[in-house]
């Protein structure tokens, strides 16, 4: 009686992990998929692939999974559920992503922005200081009062990276602009990020980029008529004549390409880090500026492209007039994913 | 400077709003712990009507009866079933996180024109003091205006007198032939309406759009707000404009290069709350003589 | 009108009916809900509320070999219970002395750095012996922040319902600037989190491949003294007085000073172990996130345990199967998260309106006019 209870809970349970795909894809996400920035780009990049391989994948998603205790079982579920490749797509999912990856060595794990790998964990960033160094230059052209305003999340490496090409780029136009910082300390926080744009705004920053996830500084920005950059995806429409451009996260190609990888089983672990040449950066139209602005953008863009430019080319000075890079140099990936210095003309604290 | 008064007008007026219908729910003798939950469904109906029938008054209106519904919630709960109010309160918040998040779903990444400035010719553009004073939304200066009728209403009308005593002792109020649970409903719908309120104030001028959970908190500063005043309408109003400009601080302090890590100045308002709880709180008969003595408790009415 | 009529006594059979006839309610709300949704009505309500013991089932009758699978979510159950039992034992006994104790998310997280303080700055090598200090460490740092709202309400009558909420975004912000700051692990690539513990000061696996930890044990030994000294003690008789009648409590010689001094401070050590069990079992590092909002669910499963103790246990067992069945639904059946806010504050709202009918009979009636 008791066996045949179990058997038949069994036949349930198996029942509703069946599928008829070729593969379950799995996302772990540390927002709402509602926020409109970050965990919102990655869910397109989710749709991207359901629209490409059709019925051959199935995929699935968990939502505001916090980057604690939580992380390794939400990761953990995903893998016992029948999923062979499962996308983490935040940096504290590292150790539960690797913890998980040693139980279930046939499962692919796929880490956005960490940096410790294993035999079926990849990790994948995107080198988006690449668009801030086109925002940069832009910033450099547009401002009138030299003073560029930069809403930042959190003091962490990518953050900094961000900061600090931006004001490379806008200082290589006029050596006399600065980038003064605010630091809301969320990711995201629509209320918080309206009152630092305004903040900034007020003492008398012309231009606004922002590191935070919402669209509420850039709308910010429209209402009091300053310009602007949005953040993640093209958000346009929250400031139709004050967005110069956007940076766009676009992981679809390298969605689409790992799933065909796994999907084709060539699929073996790396480490990548994609930026405007392999599409993964891209930027939303150039609009609301003079022609000249816009051909310098593009140029700004197809230069980094091409690997005729690179964003940290030295000499670069930290804050301190200590020579970071020389002269002719250019950091090195290692520096890059470190980087906790601000270069000369980045006004704020940095928490050390 | 000027800058800095207006955005913290601005930032002060949903916790006003959600602050002083909890207020009035308190004076009752109703703790109502949704303030956050309540917020949150004003802000996404509001912001759902308004995108579908572009009336701003038809969503303010609706954001306030959303956030009316979710205190009737309460209140059948709490005040009929005589279940704890703070236990309610809290349900209330995680039910409004969740079913704002769903209904929200499909108005993320859209955008909605801020509520209009007020604009007076030559007075609020000419000088600072004309800007900060006649430059804001009409919801600006609703919120002043429901504070200042809450406190006209709750010192010199019957209504507000009935609503008082049965806040500070509801047996003798119910002696004296007020129907406890009657008023207590009132004031909690009140209550969740001008939350609902200060939630529609969120996605209609604040940040026009819908995030979820955007009100990040707000509901519970608005909670603390109500004890800072000392259960009084226009003292809220200085304890509302005083929390929005410390947490200004936090950003102005940074711009300004204030050499301190931005996690203290993001302490301060909590701090600052703090303290002033314990310098209002000291003077006993300061807080005596305001706070409704019934606070939580639930009224049966014996024959 | 409803109209309540009080019973003679409260009724017993209606004590143990009334959480069924709450999960009974919510599983009909939530089935519409769902239904509405276009998701499968019952298969949602089963991933959501009993899968978790289905499994346990499984691994119960199951020969050895086969069953070892079975085990894992089940005791994922548990290991998220344990922070919510230990923190709502605490609340529940708070709570029962009219000491609003709402803040134990601060507390918890004091404990997490005061504890994780003593294990980042423990020499090379410490031995397992270094568990005991550290934990002694989380209950001490959710004691000195359940101090400040104690001491505040004594001496200068401040509410501390409202100092202790305060103080839970103090401290959230005390570990952030801690873990991008002197905390921070100097081999982390700048990211903001600290080394991470020794091996002495995680908490021993009791199930190998699961993450059920020895904390289960703390859990339920602290919810058990809890309940004898509620029920068996002076101290227990105490708090009871104070918090049902302070006047008669005063008339008895019992201190309300003291009663909101040892509440606090009871509620406060509690939220701190908690803090200190959960980082060592599961992350073993200090983060900024580390689920302090363990410390607001609790206050639900202190309620839902009708603050007891030993109630808290169940309570914070039904609100783990909701989570966890909320993320498995968010895999199976692609069931957003904001419908596992929505089933929650259901259940609740269920709970509480149920428990009424243990001491009201419920009449419809004409309102009585006058």
């Amino acid at each position: 009686m008791i066996r045949k209870f179990t058997l038949a809970l069994a036949g349930l349970m198996i029942a509703t992990g069946a599928y008829a795909a070729d593969l379950k894809v799995g996302f772990v996400y540390v927002g709402p998929v509602g926020d409109f920035g970050w965990s919102y780009q990655h869910d397109q990049g989710r749709l991207a692939i359901e629209k490409e391989f059709g019925d051959r994948v199935e995929t699935t998603f968990v939502e505001s999974v916090p980057e604690g205790p939580d992380a390794e079982r939400v990761v953990r579920q995903l893998a016992a559920s029948g999923h062979g490749l499962i996308f983490t797509t935040s940096f504290g999912y590292m150790d539960p992503t690797l913890k998980v990856a040693k139980m279930f060595p046939n499962v692919k794990f796929e880490h956005a922005t960490g940096y410790k790998r294993a035999d079926n964990v990849s990790t994948y960033s995107a080198r988006f200081y690449e668009g801030r160094h086109v925002i940069g230059t832009i910033a450099g052209m547009m401002t009138k009062t030299k003073k560029i305003g930069y809403i930042a999340s959190v003091p962490i490496p990518e953050v900094v990276r961000g900061i600090n090409a931006a004001t490379l780029a806008a200082r290589a136009i006029d050596p006399e602009i600065t980038t003064q910082v605010i630091w809301v300390n969320s990711w995201y926080d629509p209320g918080k990020e309206a009152d630092a744009a305004k903040a900034l705004m007020s003492n008398g920053a012309d231009v606004i980029m922002q590191h935070t996830d919402s669209p509420a500084a850039l709308q910010a920005a429209e209402n009091a008529g300053v310009f602007a950059f949005g953040q993640a995806s093209n958000m346009i429409k929250f400031a139709p004549t004050k967005q110069l451009s956007a940076i766009i996260d676009d992981w679809a190609p390298y969605y689409i390409e790992r799933v065909r990888a796994a999907l084709d089983g060539t699929w073996v672990s790396t480490d990548t880090w994609g930026g405007i040449a392999a599409g993964e950066v891209q930027m939303a139209p150039y609009t609301n500026m003079p022609d000249d602005v816009k051909a310098a953008a593009e140029k700004a863009a197809a230069d980094i492209a091409s690997g005729a430019v690179h964003a940290f080319t030295g000499p670069i000075k930290d804050r301190d007039g200590v020579e970071m890079i020389a002269a002719g140099a250019t950091a090195d990936d290692g520096m890059l994913a470190g980087m906790n210095w601000f270069v000369e003309g980045v006004l704020g604290d940095l928490p050390k | 400077m000027e800058n800095f008064i207006y955005s913290m007008i601005i930032a002060a007026t949903p916790l006003l709003l959600a602050a002083i219908g909890e207020l009035v729910a308190e004076r009752s003798g109703v703790l109502n712990l949704g303030v956050e939950g309540m917020m949150l469904m004003g802000a996404v109906v509001a912001f759902a009507v308004a995108n579908s029938t572009g009336s701003t008054p038809l969503a303010i209106l609706a954001g306030a009866g959303a956030g009316a519904g979710m205190a009737l919630i309460f209140s059948v709960i709490a005040l009929s079933l005589l279940a704890n109010q703070a236990a309610t309160g809290l349900a209330l918040t995680i039910f409004g996180i969740g079913a704002s998040g769903l209904i929200g779903q499909s108005f993320v990444g859209i955008a909605l024109e801020p509520l209009a400035k007020l604009s007076i010719p030559f007075l609020t553009e000419s000088t600072a003091v004309g800007r900060i004073l006649l430059g804001h939304d009409p919801m600006v200066y609703m919120a002043l205006a429901l504070a200042a009728g809450v406190a006209w209403f709750l010192y010199n009308t019957r209504g507000g007198l009935a609503l008082r005593a049965v806040g500070d002792n509801h047996d003798s109020g119910h002696a004296l032939g007020y129907n406890v649970i009657a008023i207590r409903y009132m004031a909690t719908l009140f209550g969740g309406a001008c939350a609902g309120l200060g939630g529609a104030y969120l996605s209609l001028a604040y940040t026009p759009m819908w995030a979820e959970n955007m009100t990040a908190g707000r509901g519970w500063i608005a909670l603390a707000l109500v004890v800072f005043a000392t259960w009084r309408p226009l003292r809220l109003v200085a304890g509302a404009y005083l929390f929005a400009a410390v947490t200004q601080l936090q950003f102005y302090g940074q711009d300004w290069g204030l050499p301190i890590a931005s996690q203290f100045l993001a302490m301060a308002p909590y701090v600052a709350t703090i303290l002033a709880l314990v310098i209002i709180s000291r003077d006993v008969n300061l807080t005596k003589a305001n706070a409704p003595a019934c606070i939580g408790k639930p009224f049966r009415a014996e024959r | 009108m409803i109209v309540l009529e009080p019973r003679p006594q409260p009724s017993r059979a209606l004590a143990l009916l009334s959480p069924v006839i709450a999960i009974v309610l919510t599983l009909i709300a939530g089935g519409i809900l769902i239904a509405l949704m276009g998701r499968p009505p019952l298969e949602a309500l089963r991933i959501y509320f009993f899968q978790p013991f289905e499994e346990f089932w499984m691994w119960l009758t199951l020969p050895t070999g086969e069953r070892e699978m079975w085990l894992y979510t089940p005791s994922e159950v548990i290991v998220k219970a344990i922070p919510l039992a230990l923190i709502g034992s605490g609340l529940a006994v708070c709570f029962r002395a009219n000491v609003w104790n709402i803040g134990a998310a601060g507390q918890y997280t004091m404990g997490a750095i005061i504890s994780g303080w003593v294990a980042l700055s423990a020499p090379e090598g410490a031995s397992g012996i270094w568990l005991v200090p550290y934990l002694i460490a989380g209950v001490l740092g959710g004691m000195l922040w359940a101090a400040i709202p104690a001491l505040l309400r004594v001496r200068f009558n401040a509410n501390e319902i409202l100092v202790s909420l305060m103080l839970t975004y103090v401290a959230a912000l005390l570990l952030d600037w801690l873990v991008r700051g002197p905390f921070k692990d100097p081999l982390g690539f700048g990211f903001p989190e600290s080394k991470e513990f020794q091996p002495g000061f995680i908490m021993p696996v009791l199930v190998d491949g699961t993450r059920l930890h020895l904390g289960v044990a703390l859990a339920v030994i602290a919810a058990v003294a809890l309940w004898v000294m509620m029920g068996r003690t002076m101290k227990g008789f105490e708090v009871r007085v104070i918090g049902a009648a302070p006047r008669a409590g005063a008339f008895a010689g019992f201190s309300r000073d003291r009663t909101i001094w040892f509440v606090m401070l009871l509620s406060g050590g509690l939220a701190g172990l908690a803090g200190a069990v959960e980082i060592s079992a599961t992350v073993q590092q200090l983060q900024p996130q580390i689920n302090a909002e363990y410390g607001f669910v609790a206050i639900i499963v202190a309620f839902l345990g009708r603050l007891n103790p030993i109630g808290a246990l169940f309570g914070a067992v039904i609100l783990a199967v909701s989570y966890i069945g909320g993320e498995n639904a968010q895999i199976m059946l692609k069931l957003p998260k904001a419908v596992t806010g929505i089933f929650q504050g259901m259940l609740l709202f269920f709970l509480l309106g149920c428990d009424t009918l243990i001491r009201f009979r419920i009449r419809l009636a004409r309102p009585r006019v006058g």
